[in-house]
């Protein structure tokens, strides 16, 4: 069926909102001169299934829905939302939010007339519910199976842990020309945490995955047991790590999730809001310098099955492959509406918000860098002494110092161009708007990541995806204790 | 309508969901409700950004099946949709698994006894009277000082909530609460040197909330003194974390002795109890019942009332912190910490901010953490930091993009000093820490 039809179906018919009450509701918006105002429907299904200890511990099943509406003026925003999806409710908020027009004079009346015609976007996943993808039991059997399969693997095991998350979520925005645009978005996501045992000493190793798709993610090319299998080896390789290295040194980062420098380094610094405000590092650079020439850098929302990927942004704009550097020159910034209308430029199709309940504001979809000519080993052995972080967990920006960190989960000292030993997780941190001009060499291999990221910002969260191919920085600040 | 009645109201919605789910066929249930409005008003260089009206509500049950679990939630309140959870949840239930330690708490763990906690102060500010105090604190700031050279603006948030819950041992109370706050963030430019920070005030009761003007003038200052912050070449130092900083350090601190951690043997205390994990002169101590405090509550998530009770004192772990499940879990009794810690304190020491800055000496003060960074499981701690050098206990100059590791193990053990510079606004009551050592790195 038609997206459109679904969203209405989903959200507007259980509500009893027809499409006249939406055209009253717009009509209470525009009875004040407001630039823009917009209707956000959401309903959201998630559920959860954790096993733990060898039994299904744990299962939940949400449902989130509500609708938020906003009015712009100039930079001024009025927003309100409600759980409620009833006419009296948005009516009330229209007429709280309007009031950010505070002129007092009311607009001509302008009829907002709601069009119907399907709109016709390219479509980056399916738009069935992942959730009813597998039976229950069938995702019970699958949690087993991979608990199962991953505790075979060593002996020196102590824990498994395996968690299985779907949502099914619809989202339909009505727009002050009357348009109603509309998206069924899926996303599934699986992870698998394992804590070992040596001699007394613990750790732990965690991987996972996902994207927008449904639970056959995981059984197609047993990516589930794959998931296990990385996590027991990274717990393993921790068992023999060394104390991490303290200061400054040639870093090489590792293909993949590693791309979360790029998220923190540079994406959000380049967010069109930080930059309409002069308030990030890279305001006003667009033209210049910021990376070596062999940088080129996109934020790419068009992914077929991404966790980052969008058709349209929570705005109603489809979404881009927005080049951000473009061989080590600044192009652009991601952009929302509001954002993109005071900067005088388009907007990119980065307007998101985590739900009903919150604004929209530029974001991220998925990040990376393109592939250059060098053989990853090439890279590697040009390294007399440094470090090679291949895995990564979570990152922070502050985007007007620049200064970013992230913190490495899995790391090796490189030694006359040879990966030698395993050193402890320990925080790479840098300055965003120079660490990109000391990149001198681009591995071929550009991956993306498994599907795992999150990236909060103001309070809220949003599915992001990262990537790179192996890239050599000659010069970052690396957090060990051996001094 | 007035708060009790309302609450009423609601315990009677939580009680039909417990009947509901008894009904479907649940051998035991537990059912929480609640509901919040609130304001958020912010403004930048002067003017008005957003106003934000906030309404939510939620319910969330968990259903028994003997010793099997299920759970579900809602932002739905209709008589149709709590069926249907009651039923989404039953419906889990059937597929998770028998767990010994699964279930409520013991009937006579739960809370008997709620004290008004003056926790509900609903601030009539309005749309208006919130633009007037945020400009106000705006303008304190930008008028500061010429190198104060933009902003993020300043905003007021007021919040009023209740919350209600029940579980079918009979347990079923609900109280309102508040949460206010203001807030004020600016840049400063000083060449090529642009930096920004930000000060907020929260409390229950809008009349302690610092004044519009201190809370400006604090984010201006704290702004400008990190103009032109440089590295540090990679060392090993004592380290001063400002109160801000610390409670993240301790906060690290009840992650290690929380059941959850703790009976997953993922934490770096295990088997700590009744061992010394801080130097003598520590004491740590829950206060669950401070009146108007943010931490404050009379029975946990699970309905347990917490306790007032020592965690940590000369310097020995006296407690774990734990949750109906943990504690079963670990043959132990809950503590009332279903939910997290209740104004988790650490005793002040004798020495202010100056005074703790002598008692470093030469060394590192943070004032800044950035990043994830800690590995639970071993203690391994690697964090970005920003800060100032400080030499003779007199601050030389800013510092940044510089690391501080160490392992926490170590960390909680070589405390020097705890100031009594305590900053209330959280859950985690501290003065600034001293640590006697650590590696720093920079360039």
């Amino acid at each position: 069926m038609e997206i459109l039809n679904l969203a209405r179906q989903a959200i507007l018919m259980p509500a009893g909102i027809q499409d006249g009450d939406i055209e009253k509701i717009m009509g209470r918006l525009l009875s004040s001169p407001v630039d823009a105002a917009d209707i956000y429907f959401q309903s959201s299904h998630f559920e959860s299934w954790v096993m733990e200890g060898g039994i299904i511990k744990e299962g939940s099943h949400n449902i989130e829905q509500g609708a938020g509406v906003r009015a712009v003026f100039g930079e001024k925003t009025g927003f309100a939302y409600s759980d409620r999806i009833e006419l009296p409710v948005l009516l009330e908020a229209a007429n709280n939010v309007k009031a950010i027009v505070r002129q007092g004079q009311e607009a001509d009346p302008l009829h907002c007339k709601v069009s119907t015609k399907p709109i016709d976007w390219p479509k980056y996943y399916a738009t069935q519910n992942p959730l009813k993808s597998l039976a229950d039991q069938q995702k019970i059997d699958l949690l087993h199976r991979v608990e199962n399969e991953t505790r075979k693997l060593d002996s020196r095991i102590e824990e498994v842990i395996v968690s299985l998350i779907g949502v099914h979520e619809h989202i339909l925005v009505a727009r002050q020309d009357g348009s109603l645009v509309a998206d069924v978005r899926p996303l599934v996501r699986m992870n698998v945490t394992v804590i070992v045992e040596q001699d007394g000493q613990r750790e732990q190793g965690s991987m996972g995955g996902g994207g927008r798709s449904d639970y056959s993610y995981f059984i197609d090319r047993d990516t589930a047991l794959e998931y296990g299998r990385e996590a027991v080896r990274q717990a393993l390789v921790n068992l023999e790590a060394v104390e991490a290295p303290a200061g400054n040194m040639t870093v090489v980062l590792g293909s993949g999730w590693p791309g979360i420098l790029l998220h923190e380094a540079i994406g959000h610094g380049l967010e069109g809001d930080f930059n309409r405000k002069g308030t990030s590092a890279f305001s006003g650079r667009v033209g210049e310098r910021v990376a070596s020439d062999l940088c080129t850098v996109v934020d790419d929302g068009t992914l077929a099955g991404r966790r980052g990927s969008l058709t349209i942004d929570d705005e109603g704009t489809p979404t881009e492959k927005t080049v951000l550097i473009e061989n080590g020159i600044l192009k652009g910034y991601m952009q929302d509406q509001l954002n993109a209308r005071l900067m005088g430029v388009s907007p990119t199709g980065n307007g998101r918000r985590e739900s009903y309940a919150h604004l929209p504001m530029p974001r991220m979809t998925n990040t990376y860098m393109l592939p250059g000519q060098h053989d990853p080993e090439e890279i590697i052995k040009s390294v007399k002494k440094g470090l090679y972080a291949k895995n990564f967990g979570g990152g922070q920006v502050d985007i007007t110092s620049g200064k970013f960190v992230f913190s490495a989960s899995e790391a090796y000292l490189i030694e006359d161009g040879k990966i030698t030993r395993a050193v402890k997780g320990a925080t790479l941190i840098g300055n965003g708007p120079d660490v990109l001009t000391k990149v001198s060499m681009v591995g071929s291999d550009l991956k993306l990541d498994s599907g795992v990221g999150t990236c909060g910002k103001d309070g809220q969260s949003v599915p992001v995806g990262v990537g790179q191919p192996t890239l050599k920085i000659d010069g970052l600040t690396v957090g060990g204790t051996s001094v | 309508m007035q708060n009790h009645e309302h609450i009423n109201h609601l315990k009677n919605i939580v009680q039909d969901i417990l009947d509901e789910a008894a009904k479907q066929g649940a051998s035991a249930a537990e059912a929480g409700l609640s509901q919040e409005n609130g304001l958020s008003v912010s403004v930048r260089l002067g003017d008005v950004e957003t106003i934000e009206h906030h309404c939510d509500q939620g319910l969330g049950v968990t259903v028994y099946f003997g010793q099997r679990k299920g759970s579900a939630s809602t932002t739905d309140l209709s008589i149709a949709s709590i069926k249907e959870t009651v039923g989404a949840a039953c419906s889990i239930a059937r597929y998770t698994s028998e767990d010994k330690y699964a279930g409520l708490p013991e009937k006579e763990l739960l809370a008997t006894e709620f004290p008004d906690l003056d926790l509900n102060h609903p601030w009539d500010i309005g749309v208006d009277g919130a633009i007037v105090l945020a400009i106000e604190c705006e303008d304190a700031a930008r008028s500061y000082h010429q190198e104060i050279s933009n902003s993020e603006g300043a905003s007021v948030d007021t919040h009023q909530g209740i919350r209600v819950m029940g579980n079918s041992l009979g347990f079923l109370q609900g109280y309102a609460s508040t949460r206010h706050s203001l807030s004020c963030s600016v840049l400063a430019q000083r060449g090529d040197s642009m930096q920004r920070d930000y000060w907020y005030t929260v409390a229950r009761n809008a009349r302690d909330l610092e004044s519009a003007v201190e809370v400006g003038k604090k984010a201006a200052e704290r702004t400008l003194r990190r103009l032109q912050a440089r590295s540090l070449s990679t060392r090993q130092c004592p380290v001063l974390y400002c109160a801000e900083t610390a409670s993240g350090l301790l906060g690290s601190f009840v992650g290690a002795i929380s059941g959850g951690n703790l009976y997953r043997k993922s934490s770096f205390l295990l088997d700590a109890l009744d061992k010394q994990v801080f130097p003598e002169f520590i004491r740590i101590h829950e206060q669950p019942y401070l009146k108007g405090a943010l931490g404050s509550c009379a029975y946990d998530g699970e309905g347990v009332a917490p306790q007032t009770r020592d965690i940590v004192s000369e310097g020995i772990l006296r407690g774990y912190v734990l949750s109906t499940y943990s504690a079963r879990k670990l043959g132990m009794r809950s503590t009332g910490n279903a939910g997290g810690v209740h104004n988790l304190t650490i005793d002040p020491g004798k020495l202010d901010y100056q005074g703790m800055l002598k008692e470093l000496n030469t060394g590192l003060l943070i004032t800044e953490l950035m990043g994830q960074g800690v590995n639970m499981v071993t203690g391994d701690y690697s964090r970005g930091a920003a800060g100032f050098w400080v030499e003779n206990g007199v601050i030389q100059f800013p510092v940044e993009e510089i690391t501080i590791a160490g392992n926490l193990k170590d960390m909680l053990k070589n405390i020097v000093a705890v100031g009594n510079d305590v900053d209330y606004r959280g859950n985690i009551r501290t003065g600034s820490i001293l640590v006697e050592r650590m590696s720093i790195a920079g360039e």
